[in-house]
């Protein structure tokens, strides 16, 4: 079981670096799709036993993540025609480098926390820790719409990895009720990006500052 | 099973409200929702239920100290729209008026949480509920305060929620069962793993002080209290803070059951402070009467924060300053979209004499500049007084210092946009030289009402209260 999860969690780290190096909008919104299908079915791997409800909702999230967000976002990337990250605030060389350097410390610095033994051999915590890291490096450094969602969905990629630690201890519905939310988040963000696009008529947050003292 | 109701009565009534056919009879479902609301919290206020320990929703001592004073600023919020959607015809209430309700109903639950995943649920879902009253205008200028609003409101909420699970972790390091009610976590008390303890109170501060508008993260809220129609800044400013500042609070007692309380009062010493000063700088240069509105809230959140950082004679201020902030920030918020409908405008620049064109609101805002500012008699006045004297009694006079400063520049800050607006020759964005409009009761009376209400706090303040914020302060801080 162990090895299984270690393989997927380093998939996903592959693919924040993925996401961090392209300039091409559909490979951050591939990147960010197979990485919410990757951590979607995590669940099924850490249950002892097989259960309904965890499987509902390990479908759930595989399903909006890995394909109605996705599908949202490039609908709106045609409606834009937009294909490409221009001059992002933080190059995709640095970013690169930084998204890599932090997958770096947060392994080396995952040895330093007080983790239960259960877990210290596990890449959870520093895979948890470089999604949070590549989440707010897009956030910061893209100028478009679409990355920063990508980013936001890292991020919260990598808050869902730290919640597995929890897994066996939190109550099913606390579990639902947070992804629940989640969900909708993502997916009332998804459609403010279509309402923006159609106001704004384009994807560029550079464009939104009428608002500043 | 009162207090479920609280929280049922409102998402019933949002439910109502979706499928309601009648754009004009939609809105009276508001006050009928707030009234019942407000009813029952006063009630359960002087007659406080039971909560068995181990439940996840209770009206604790810490919701009965909180909750009634966002169910009052509710109802006038409620009255007021009425009329209020009465003049916005052009665009259907249906979702602003669910929205609203919904809120209402999370904002109860959130303050009654006492199980630290319910709890952010609860505030996760206030957010997005509160999604489409910040774009109900439908401006790009709104679009764009949405947009900021969800990116570092998300951001933050998304960082509270990975505290909450190293809060968690930390109860299961430390030998325990991972269990996220507060009394649990306050029970395990020395026995949390101290660095999660310390690693969740960073990011459960920096989430929750995100939707507080703590600086400095509170960037999305000049841009969303700007934007957004006067009552859904009220409710923003008055009641979805507050509902974080519990949340804090109630954060801070675990932390200080673990044995971290020195450090947990050092952080919120230091960003309510930085959070004031911020404040105090923004309001002597806005020219935006809404926007310094924003900056105003972040101050108070700023005092807010002090307060719970010293001790017990602080935290009871804290409470107390809720319920000011609360009935203050409505009666601004309230007759400042008043002024702005009439004006067409919200800069200095473009607007100026409100007091001949709408007397009543510009009389209503200069008391509530007054009420905000802690000048005697309101409320904010005392409950600021009181977080003095207990910053005093502490030895922390720098801290005193630093605060009695900022409230002075927040006064010349307020002051200067305040009369800029209502004093002079009157000018709208319409005409050059702009007649008296016809102020409708249903927008004047429920400032007025609030406003009341913070005088009566600082004159009076019900035993009943002062009785609230006593118990609450001895449930969260354990030892003397």
């Amino acid at each position: 079981m162990g090895s299984t999860m270690n393989l997927l969690i380093g998939l996903a780290m592959g693919l924040n670096l993925l996401a961090l190096g392209s300039g091409r909008l559909s490979a951050i919104i591939r990147a960010t799709a197979v990485q919410g299908v990757v951590l979607g079915v995590m669940p099924l791997l850490l249950e002892y036993t097989f259960d309904w409800m965890v499987a509902l909702v390990a479908l759930v999230t595989v399903a909006v993540k890995g394909f109605v967000i996705p599908s949202l976002l490039r609908r709106a990337m045609r409606a834009a025609k937009i294909q490409r990250e221009e001059e992002p605030l933080i190059g995709f060389v640095p970013s690169l480098l930084l998204g890599a350097g932090g997958t770096i410390a947060a392994i080396a610095g995952a040895r330093m926390l007080p983790l239960l033994p259960e877990h210290a051999g596990t890449l959870l915590v520093p895979g948890s820790m470089a999604s949070i890291l590549t989440g707010l490096i897009l956030l910061i450094g893209r100028v478009k719409a679409i990355s920063q969602v990508c980013g936001y969905l890292i991020l919260e990629n990598g808050i869902y990895l730290f919640g597995l630690l929890l897994i066996h201890s939190t109550p099913l519905l606390v579990e639902s009720g947070i992804l629940l939310d989640l969900t909708v988040g993502v997916f009332v963000i998804g459609i403010i990006v279509d309402r923006i696009q159609r106001a704004f008529d384009s994807l560029d947050t550079r464009k939104l500052t009428v608002l500043r003292e | 099973m009162r207090e479920n109701l609280l929280i049922a009565i409102p998402l019933v009534g949002a439910a109502l409200a979706f499928f309601w056919r009648g754009d004009r009879t939609r809105p009276l479902l508001l006050p009928a929702a707030g009234i019942l609301h407000t009813g029952l919290a006063l009630w359960l206020l002087v007659n406080p239920p039971l909560v068995s320990p181990g439940a996840w929703f209770g009206f604790d001592p810490i919701a009965r100290a909180v909750l009634p004073a966002v169910s009052i600023l509710f109802l006038a919020c409620a009255v007021y729209s009425v009329s209020y959607l009465r003049i916005r015809t052009e665009r259907s209430n249906r979702v602003f008026v669910a929205s609203l309700l919904a809120i209402l109903g999370l904002l109860s639950a959130g303050h009654q949480a006492r199980h630290l995943g319910m709890l952010w649920i609860t505030t996760e879902a206030v957010t997005l509920a509160a999604v489409p009253l910040l774009h109900f205008n439908g401006t790009s200028r709104a679009f764009e305060a949405t947009w900021k609003y969800l990116l570092i409101g998300g951001t933050g909420i998304a960082l509270s929620l990975l505290g909450s699970f190293c809060l968690g972790y930390a109860s299961l390091r430390g030998g325990g069962t991972g269990d996220l009610t507060f009394v649990g976590l306050i029970a395990q008390g020395a026995g949390l793993s101290r660095p999660w303890v310390l690693i969740a109170w960073v990011l459960l501060l920096v989430g929750y002080g995100t939707k507080m508008g703590l600086a400095p993260m509170h960037t999305w809220k000049p841009d969303a209290y700007g934007e957004a129609p006067g009552i859904v800044g009220a409710m923003l400013a008055g009641g979805v803070t507050t509902v974080a500042f519990t949340a804090i609070l109630r954060v801070r007692a675990v932390v200080s059951a673990a044995g971290e309380g020195a450090i947990a009062d050092r952080t919120l010493l230091a960003i309510g402070l930085f959070s004031m000063v911020v404040a105090a700088l923004f309001l002597l240069g806005t020219r935006d009467f809404k926007r310094m509105l924003a900056y105003s809230s972040v101050e108070h959140m700023g005092i807010l924060v002090i307060g719970a950082a010293l001790g017990r004679a602080g935290i009871w201020a804290a409470f107390f300053h809720v319920w000011s902030n609360c009935m203050t920030k409505g009666a601004l918020f309230l007759s400042a979209a008043n002024i702005r409908r009439a004006a067409g405008a919200r800069t200095i620049d473009e607007v100026s004499g409100m007091s001949a064109v709408t007397p009543r609101s510009a009389a209503i805002f200069v008391t509530g500049l007054f009420a905000v500012t802690a000048c005697p008699p309101f409320g904010p006045f005392f409950s600021e007084l009181r977080v003095v004297r207990a910053a005093i009694e502490t030895g922390r006079a720098g801290v005193a210092a630093i605060f009695l400063g900022c409230l002075l520049f927040a006064f010349f800050g307020l002051t200067r946009v305040v009369f800029a607006v209502v004093d002079g020759r009157p000018r709208t964005k319409e005409s050059k030289a702009a007649g008296k409009v016809n102020e409708r009761a249903g927008v004047v009376l429920p400032p007025l009402i609030l406003l009341g209400a913070a005088l009566w706090l600082g004159l009076a303040t019900p035993h009943v209260l002062t009785d609230a914020w006593t118990e609450a302060v001895g449930r969260l801080v354990t030892q003397p």
